[in-house]
């Protein structure tokens, strides 16, 4: 039985496969695609990174929040071919497989997650907002995030983690320990 | 959800995109942020035989703020660089107050301006600023570029006067008769709903009088509508109270609401009457202070 990636990505029709190369938590990677291809669904079914989950699929819950360029978008409106040439972050690039990165700490220390359905896209849009703007106020966290649903935790303790994580990471950019 | 298969180009010219345009035979579809195409193409409300990426064409990547006043905004810029410009802010505060309300962040990311105009859903935030900017969108064919008052570019729901073979390259907003002022207002649910009823009005100040003035409705319509009766209201005097409340009153009764799960027609030409005078009421107080 042929695998769901393997469905979309090889195809009888006279449509063109498409060969893409792009960066994906630091690391090349190139693969033929079909142009319908959804950047969630190569991230997903064509590398197993399931860490990005499809909520919605409709452009509004936000669970598939990918960085691309360091920019958070809906990996589930995006095509996979779009992404050529491009550096493209999963929460699996966050840290690696034995360590927390401090957003993830703030998430686990704060509460901030109930399910955990919506975290990965929260803790990219947050990576997102603390890499542009250092020291947010709570009114920014919650501006920040407003593009990702939860319908677990009232939001709460989302806000309180991510202000966490920023206080975490200017503590380490000011005793110039590892960022 | 997949869309229907499509053949996918990347021209990295404006002319290249016209050409594989004009060869599709009217069965392509431009591809900008996509924040809306693709969802519809998943839903398989759209179904494009070609889908041309123009993305790779960085000259549509700008925004430009003209000596003169006028502003161009190019086919690639997104809402949030609209959102982040602080030259926005100051130049033009109507749109400010839009880019802050379009969808919500992270589609603010990828989607951009002329997109949503030519996108034309009635409930589109661009269309009714543009049109109460008296904007242009400027089409590029294979004769060459014209350019279409936004007003006229909308024929309906989803429908422009772009003609097949034409790309929507940039929106100018023309050189304001004064000190441009306004606001942009939307009710939505929820941060990311479609508008349940959004307005735009710019007015443009000479002293404490009204040079010109511009009103556009959004999801009270199967079109964007002008408010033009309403905004000529305004012209050629001050924003005081009662002239504020004939330019609402006038706005609601241009507008042609429908009961939804949204709400009653009723509410919506109440909240289009708030909204004029909100941010009619806004911009007199903010001269007051200046004065």
């Amino acid at each position: 039985m042929t695998s769901l990636f393997e469905e979309i990505t090889t195809t009888s029709s006279d449509i063109p496969i498409k060969r893409i190369t792009l960066t994906l938590n630091g690391r090349s990677r190139t693969v033929n695609v079909e142009p319908r291809l959804l950047l969630a669904h190569l991230i997903r079914q064509g590398f197993k990174l399931t860490g990005t989950h499809t909520g919605c699929d409709t452009t509004n819950c936000g669970a598939c929040t990918v960085l691309v360029d360091g920019t958070p978008v809906k990996s589930c409106t995006m095509l996979a071919v779009q992404a050529d040439g491009h550096d493209v972050m999963t929460v699996e690039g966050l840290a690696g497989p034995s360590e927390l990165h401090p957003i993830q700490e703030g998430f686990k220390d704060e509460h901030g997650l109930q399910c955990g359905f919506c975290t990965p896209g929260m803790m990219l849009t947050s990576k997102a907002l603390l890499d542009r703007n250092p020291d947010p106020t709570e009114d920014e966290v919650r501006w920040a995030l407003s593009g990702n649903l939860c319908r677990c935790t009232g939001y709460q303790n989302i806000v309180k983690a991510v202000l966490w994580a920023a206080e975490r990471l200017r503590d380490e950019d000011e005793g110039g320990g590892e960022a | 959800m997949y869309p229907s298969r499509f053949r996918y180009e990347s021209p990295k010219t404006v002319e290249e995109a016209i050409r594989l345009l004009s060869e599709s035979g009217g069965e392509a579809k431009i591809l900008a942020g996509g924040q809306s195409l693709v969802p519809m193409m998943k839903l398989r409300f759209a179904s494009p035989e070609t889908l041309i990426d123009i993305n790779g064409i960085t000259a549509l990547d700008h925004l430009d703020f003209a000596a003169d006043g006028s502003i161009r905004i190019g086919a690639l810029c997104r809402h949030a660089t609209l959102e982040r410009s602080t030259e926005l802010e100051v130049r033009q505060p109507t749109m400010a107050a839009a880019s802050k309300l379009v969808a919500d962040p992270i589609v603010r990311n990828r989607g951009t301006l002329v997109g949503s105009l030519c996108h034309a859903d009635p409930q589109g935030d661009w269309a009714a600023v543009m049109v109460a900017l008296n904007a242009q969108l400027i089409a590029q064919g294979p004769s060459g570029r014209r350019s279409i008052p936004v007003t006229n570019l909308v024929r309906g729901p989803f429908q422009t006067t772009l003609a097949a073979d034409e790309i929507g390259v940039e929106a100018v907003v023309p050189t304001p008769s004064g000190v441009p002022m306004g606001g942009y207002l939307k009710l939505e649910r929820r941060i990311g709903d479609f508008a349940t009823v959004a307005v735009a009005v710019a007015v443009d100040m000479e002293g404490s009088s009204v040079a010109r003035a511009g009103i556009g409705l959004a999801a009270v319509g199967s079109k964007t509508i002008n408010a033009l009766e309403a905004a000529a209201t305004l012209e050629g005097g001050r924003l005081t109270p009662d002239r504020i409340a004939a330019a609402g009153d006038a706005a609601a009764a241009l507008a042609k609401p429908r009961s939804d799960h949204r709400g009653s027609a009723e509410y919506k030409r109440h909240m289009v009457r708030t909204f004029v005078v909100r941010i009619l009421t806004r911009v007199a107080a903010s001269m007051e202070k200046v004065a």
